[in-house]
């Protein structure tokens, strides 16, 4: 019943609601993501708006095709594809094919999210699920990087490839400060890191604007503070052991935390909420583990950047994490919750 | 030697070769006809996954496993058919085993004396029929019950129903992983292959969503039956 002057109200507890739900979550990840995309724009011009166009269209068209029967189109309204399609864009080269980055957007929705029962059911972050299938669908290709400032209406061969069709190589391309360092032991000013005028992936380059958007979501309470703060003190940690050892060989710890898509990944998808742990103590365990792995991947791996596969296998642990560390229950005493469960 | 008394619902087990009644070609072709789509071994029963994901990365090495497990199955169902009173019990599982390795063996031989470069390419996935679970599944619960013509029409059916699926996972797996059809290119040079559809996640991304399909036909069948007797009813 809906009264338009209740004079008085007759209601059960809770009377004192939090104005998040989760369109008002995704909506102010979303707000953060602005500026990101304006600097993208900046960076690397139309090509990059293009490309996150097109894996943002292939996730709201998959959720829209394999939403609810009855209401469809219903699952849109909370934002979590918008989001997830833009994540995703961001992540990808700036001279990426749009065919590509299209059925990225599809994978990362489709396998990364629907197929285990939608919003909040998934195992893993779906952007992330997206771009680990392009990696291994098309492993050159995800790794050719268009250098900066062509001007705002360059477009590469590339980016227009036909479906699918390959991408032509006549494309200028350009080293990422982590290719860089693995294959030519070169380090990139960590000024240009700061600001971002070298090459990577789209949303990934500019460390500075990141950290000041880190900083706001944490003050908004948009995501766990923890989850970030284990990551980057962990890599920051584990590097700086291994710079001070030989300094000769491994890069310095400001270069591991600034450059790739350490801070991206970290910010907007490692504190994914539905794909990290739940307690405090899990969290910590969750973050530490990411970092181990991002520096292990980034030093001794095959690959430059690690950051991706650390966090979905970290997101696979998530569950067990979840169980291992269970908060002790109010009153329950000091006995431990597994025991409990077992008998 | 105690022998397990042969449990035919059709015939007597002494009824093969003798007069064919006219119920019975009706069950012969129901027992070929499950295997094909109602109790599909790989879309229904999920099994034999192992060669599914290994050797489905072209339509050409699914087809000659198809036709592999085919011989294999058929050959091994009729054998156990026919000694069905005679396998003592205890010791049934190891002589099936002994008599599938043994038609395995002639596969193997076989492939390798005619098409060498196929048996290269699925190595030891070839010997590995030996183990396939669908074969043994199909001696267990079905050829050493059935006169040899009902094992043998389930055979056919069951290795028909894998080699189907086999061709339709390896198909698309080629189509996609490496842009041609039985090495028939499709879309030209300048196709660009998703290197993964010939890696194993491909195998099992693609088999989850040819499952997903075939899940989604039926459910969609069902409904389609279900509203058809409404309208019956409603007509009525």
């Amino acid at each position: 019943m809906k009264h338009t002057a209740p004079g008085l109200v007759l209601r059960t507890a809770p009377f004192l609601k939090h104005p998040t739900d989760t369109p008002n979550l995704m909506r102010q990840v979303l707000l953060a993501l602005l500026p990101v995309v304006v600097a993208a724009a900046a960076f690397f011009g139309m090509a990059a708006m293009l490309v996150v166009g097109a894996s943002t269209l292939g996730a709201l068209a998959t959720e829209y095709a394999f939403g609810p029967s009855r209401n469809r189109g219903s699952t849109l309204h909370d934002g979590s594809a918008l989001l997830s399609g833009i994540l995703l864009g961001l992540t990808l080269p700036p001279s990426f094919p749009l065919w590509m980055a299209f059925l990225g957007g599809i994978v990362a929705i489709g396998l990364g999210k629907l197929v285990w029962g939608g919003l909040g059911q998934n195992l893993f972050n779906p952007a992330l699920v997206g771009r680990a299938f392009l990696q291994a669908a098309f492993p050159t290709t995800i790794t050719t990087w268009a250098p900066q400032g062509q001007g705002f209406l360059h477009l590469s061969s590339a980016n227009l490839a036909a479906p699918l069709m390959q991408a032509r190589v006549d494309t200028i391309t350009a080293a990422t400060p982590l290719g860089l360092m693995k294959f030519q032991h070169e380090l990139t000013p960590l000024w240009s890191l700061l600001v971002g005028n070298s090459p990577g992936s789209i949303g990934e380059t500019s460390s500075a604007l990141l950290i000041v958007l880190g900083l706001w979501l944490a003050w908004r309470r948009t995501f766990d503070w923890r989850i970030p703060v284990a990551i980057l003190v962990t890599v920051a940690v584990f590097a700086g052991i291994l710079w001070i050892v030989n300094p000769e060989t491994y890069p310095s710890p400001l270069f591991m935390l600034f450059s790739g898509g350490l801070l991206f990944g970290t910010l907007f998808m490692a504190t994914d909420p539905v794909t990290s742990p739940m307690a405090p103590l899990g969290v910590w365990l969750f973050g530490v583990g990411i970092g181990v792995l991002v520096v292990l991947i980034r030093l001794w791996g095959g690959l430059p950047e690690g950051v991706m596969y650390a966090i979905l296998l970290m997101n696979a642990a998530t569950p067990l994490i979840d169980r291992v560390i269970q908060p002790r229950p109010f009153g329950r005493g000091k006995h431990n919750v597994l025991e409990g469960d077992a008998r | 030697m105690p022998s397990i008394p042969a449990s035919s619902p059709g015939g007597g087990s002494g009824s093969q070769g003798s007069g064919v009644a006219d119920g019975d070609w009706e069950r012969v072709q129901a027992e070929f006809m499950k295997g094909i789509w109602k109790e599909n071994p790989v879309f229904v029963q999920v099994l034999g996954m192992c060669p599914m994901l290994a050797v489905t990365n072209s339509a050409v090495n699914a087809m000659a496993m198809g036709a592999a497990t085919f011989f294999v199955l058929v050959g091994s169902s009729f054998l156990v058919s026919l000694l069905r009173n005679f396998i003592p019990r205890q010791v049934r599982i190891s002589t099936y085993i002994v008599i599938i390795a043994t038609f395995v063996t002639v596969a193997d031989f076989t492939l390798q004396a005619l098409l060498p470069d196929i048996h290269r390419e699925l190595g030891a996935f070839i010997s590995l029929i030996v183990v396939n679970c669908l074969i043994l599944g199909r001696q267990e619960a079905f050829a050493s019950k059935n006169t040899v013509k009902h094992a043998v029409a389930d055979a056919v059916g069951m290795a028909g129903g894998f080699a189907i699926a086999l061709l339709c996972l390896g198909s698309v797996r080629e189509i996609l992983g490496s842009g041609s059809l039985f090495g028939v290119s499709l879309f030209g040079s300048g196709y660009e292959p998703w290197v993964i559809m010939i890696l194993p996640p491909g195998g099992f991304i693609m088999l989850g969503l040819i499952l997903l399909f075939f899940n989604w036909l039926k459910s969609r069948r069902a409904h389609w039956l279900q509203s058809l007797d409404k309208l019956g009813e409603g007509a009525r």
